[in-house]
């Protein structure tokens, strides 16, 4: 069995790309599918810990997260195609009305 | 309750509160229903004037009673009728000495005072409609009422402070009847000012007394009379000259009341008010107050010869004093002030020198006649007054008159003359009372005045010739004045178309004049019953000798007097009224005296004295005060530039510094401050949602670093 800083660091890894997707990149698609990745670089770190632990929490996070996740895929996307409906873009850059 | 416990062994003692009740019951029903009788007319009068002397005359019976009760217990009693005043050691009392010297007072006072209310509801009848306010009727008697109460309670009182009390209470009737006709007299207002000029007087004097008071409770630790003079003896051991100032301020309150040097300016003014009240308040009872007051505290006085030497010297100068400006006045009432505040001289002097029984036997037989002259002179004003208005509803008389009838003067006595045939009962009882108070045996004022003079022939001899000077005055003043009313022609249409008074004014004259008459005999030389009834109170009494030598000089004086009197106005006065009027003296008595005459009609100028030294100043002061100190002082510069001024400067301090510069600016400097905050917190809000992302991930980069790190 691999040791448990392989899963980590796999983990770690996806997770910052997944952050620096939604940091750097501009389309709301495009962020959206990095916020995924996030999620499931943490999927990753549980379902690894709870294999070390021997303790199935971990696991039942994991169906929790996956739920959530599907349920944001739903709502976010039916915002993004909102925002193209009014905008004809989905370029999060020009959406900056709540500028100060 | 009181009735049933009269029975007892004190005898009618306990009905002593009753002297009081009674005026004061009398003036409730008149001051309350009063004014529905008077609307029933003349029968209203009546009824009013009924109810007001009889509640006198219940108090006269009611004195009787006690009179009599005394006469078998003369140690008489202290009747407690309530509690007054209980502040730790000091336990006051509403209580009424009963014994034969306040008795003797009440009796005076109710007997007299029931005489003159009886003549007042006929005097004020006429009074009323000649002055044209008949509703004032009723508020005289009211107040005649208050102040036979207050007297009463002045001379029943067991201690210093009630006495006190009925002292202010007569002085404040006396105020107010003074200024009855308080929109008559000189220039409207004459009236109001001789009230407020006695009441300003006795004040000075009330001041005394207050201090008097005020001393002996210190001295004392009481204001009770037993208390106090059981106490003479061991006080004026330790403190003689506390004694001597309690004596002597309580001289100046009698100076005030009594109407002696220096305070007595304010007697003579006292005739504005109507003639019953000169004859009751000013004449017989309310002035012989300080009498009383002394012979009430001979313990006292007795304890310091000194102050008694100079109660007798203000007594005997002011017998003199006053006799001497009785000569030279033409008012008929005036006369009689004057020739009032000289016999109090004598009652002064007399208790002063010790002789307490001569001075209070004056006091009564003095109310007699004094209140008897007053009253026959109200009768021959009003006769006068008859006269006049009968002169000026005759057409063919009023010619006579020449223009004179405005400015005409019923009471100056240079209108009057011959009016004995007019006035034949007046006459009578008039002559009555003047030889009475000249001192003609057997009448009542030679055997009073007699013991005077006999006692001050031993006590004190310089008082004893003052007052045989003012003795041969009074002879002289009582001729002349009998004499310029009643003798010689009319010098008036008024005086010749006088009419006598009707009875209700002439009974009580009669009555005075009986015991003017006959008054001489309560305290006949020999006899002494009057002596004997006042030594169970005074325990210094003794019976005066009957000094024949005294007694001689004294008649002879007064008869040379008289007769001096008579010669003057008969002779003299026949003589100047042939004269033309321009070169007529108004008094032959001028051409005798020459500028002294002057001086006395003037009244030795002591009015234009106090004016100069006391008015004068005083008024000057408190210009100064007024004008100076409070207005330009106090207003001008004190309020105006200290106070408002500096108000100004501080309140615009407080505006523009403290309020604009101090807290407007930290309020406005707060909201200036956090809009720059929300300027600079603005650039924070891009709008950009990966700006937001960026600090949320470097928010939990930061949480973490410390958690790991922590």
């Amino acid at each position: 069995m691999l040791p448990i800083q392989y899963y980590i660091g796999l983990s770690a890894i996806l997770f910052t790309l997944g952050a620096l997707g939604v940091l750097i990149r501009r389309n709301a698609i495009v962020i959206f599918m990095s916020i995924e990745l996030m999620l499931n670089a943490s999927n990753l770190a549980f379902v690894a810990f709870a294999r070390l632990h021997g303790s199935l929490t971990g696991q039942l996070f994991v169906f929790f997260v996956m739920a959530v996740a599907a349920a944001e895929v739903a709502v976010g996307l039916a915002l993004i195609v909102a925002i193209f409906r009014t905008k004809q873009s989905i370029d999060i850059d020009q959406l900056n009305s709540l500028k100060g | 309750m009181l009735l049933s416990e009269a029975s007892s062994a004190g005898g009618y003692f306990n009905l002593v509160p009753w002297v009081v009740f009674f005026p004061v019951i009398g003036l409730l029903i008149n001051a309350f229903f009063g004014g529905l009788f008077l609307k029933r007319g003349k029968a209203g009068e009546g009824l009013v004037g009924g109810i007001a002397s009889a509640a006198v005359g219940l108090s006269f019976v009611i004195s009787t009673l006690l009179a009599v009760s005394l006469a078998s217990h003369p140690e008489g009693q202290v009747v407690v009728l309530a509690d007054w005043i209980t502040i730790g050691e000091l336990n006051l009392h509403w209580g009424f000495q009963v014994d034969t010297l306040s008795v003797t007072m009440m009796l005076v006072v109710s007997g007299v005072g029931t005489l003159i209310h009886i003549y007042a509801i006929g005097y004020m009848h006429e009074d009323v409609r000649h002055k044209g306010d008949p509703s004032r009727f009723r508020r005289f008697f009211v107040f005649m009422n208050l102040f036979i109460a207050a007297m009463m309670v002045l001379v029943g009182s067991d201690n210093y402070l009630m006495l006190f009390v009925g002292w202010e209470g007569v002085g404040l009737c006396s105020y107010l009847l003074i200024g009855f006709w308080y929109d008559k007299g000189q220039d409207g207002i004459g009236n109001a000012i001789a009230g407020k000029k006695a009441f300003i007087t006795n004040r000075v004097g009330d001041f005394g007394f207050m201090l008097a008071a005020f001393s002996i409770f210190w001295a004392f630790g009481s204001f009770n009379f037993h208390e106090v003079f059981e106490k003479v003896p061991e006080i004026s051991q330790a403190l003689p000259g506390v004694i001597l100032a309690i004596t002597m301020f309580m001289l100046l309150g009698v100076t005030g009341k009594s109407a002696q040097l220096p305070l007595f300016v304010w007697l003579p003014d006292a005739m504005a008010g109507p003639t019953p009240v000169s004859a009751l308040i000013h004449a017989a009872t309310m002035v012989t107050a300080g009498v009383y007051l002394v012979a009430r505290s001979a313990p006292l006085y007795t304890a310091v010869p000194q102050a008694q030497n100079w109660v007798t010297m203000v007594g005997a100068l002011t017998a003199l004093f006053a006799a001497t400006i009785a000569v030279a006045q033409f008012d008929i009432k005036r006369v009689l002030a004057y020739s009032t505040i000289s016999q109090l001289g004598f009652m002064v002097a007399a208790v002063g020198m010790g002789a307490f029984v001569a001075g209070m036997f004056h006091l009564v037989t003095h109310a007699f006649f004094k209140a008897l002259l007053f009253l026959s002179a109200g009768s021959v004003i009003q006769g006068v007054e008859r006269g006049h208005h009968h002169v000026e509803h005759d057409a063919h008389l009023k010619k006579q008159l020449k223009g004179h009838a405005h400015d005409f003067d019923p009471q100056d006595m240079r209108n009057m003359g011959g009016m004995r045939k007019q006035m034949k009962l007046t006459f009578w009882v008039y002559l009555i009372g003047a030889v009475a108070l000249a001192g003609i045996p057997p009448l009542a004022g030679f055997w009073s005045k007699d013991e005077i003079l006999a006692e001050a022939s031993t006590l004190n001899p310089k008082a004893y010739w003052l007052l045989t000077a003012a003795a041969f005055l009074t002879a002289f003043y009582m001729g002349r004045q009998i004499i310029l009313v009643f003798f010689g022609k009319a010098r008036s249409p008024a005086a010749e178309h006088a009419k006598e008074s009707p009875a209700v004014m002439t009974v009580p004259l009669i009555i005075l004049a009986m015991l003017s008459f006959a008054g001489g005999a309560f305290n006949l030389p020999g006899l002494h019953t009057f002596t004997h009834w006042v030594e169970h109170t005074l325990e210094f009494v003794h019976a005066g000798e009957f000094n024949m030598l005294v007694a001689g000089l004294s008649i002879l004086l007064a008869v040379i007097a008289i007769l001096l009197s008579g010669w003057i106005y008969f002779n003299r006065y026949r003589q100047m009224q042939e004269l033309p009027v321009a070169k007529r003296p108004d008094d032959p008595l001028r051409q005798f005296l020459g500028p002294v005459f002057t001086w006395l009609n003037h009244k030795w100028y002591v009015d234009e004295l106090y004016k100069m030294v006391i008015l004068d100043p005083y008024v000057a002061l408190s210009r100064f005060l007024a004008d100076t100190v409070d207005w330009r002082f106090w207003h001008d510069w004190f309020h105006e530039r200290v106070i408002k001024a500096g108000f100004d400067r501080l309140s615009a301090l407080l505006a523009v510094r403290v309020d604009l510069g101090g807290i407007d600016a930290v309020a406005n400097g707060l909201g200036a401050a956090t809009q720059r905050l929300a300027r600079s917190l603005r650039q924070v809000e891009t709008g950009y949602v990966r700006n937001y992302a960026l600090s949320i991930f470097l928010g939990v980069v930061l949480i973490i670093g410390y958690l790991i790190l922590r």
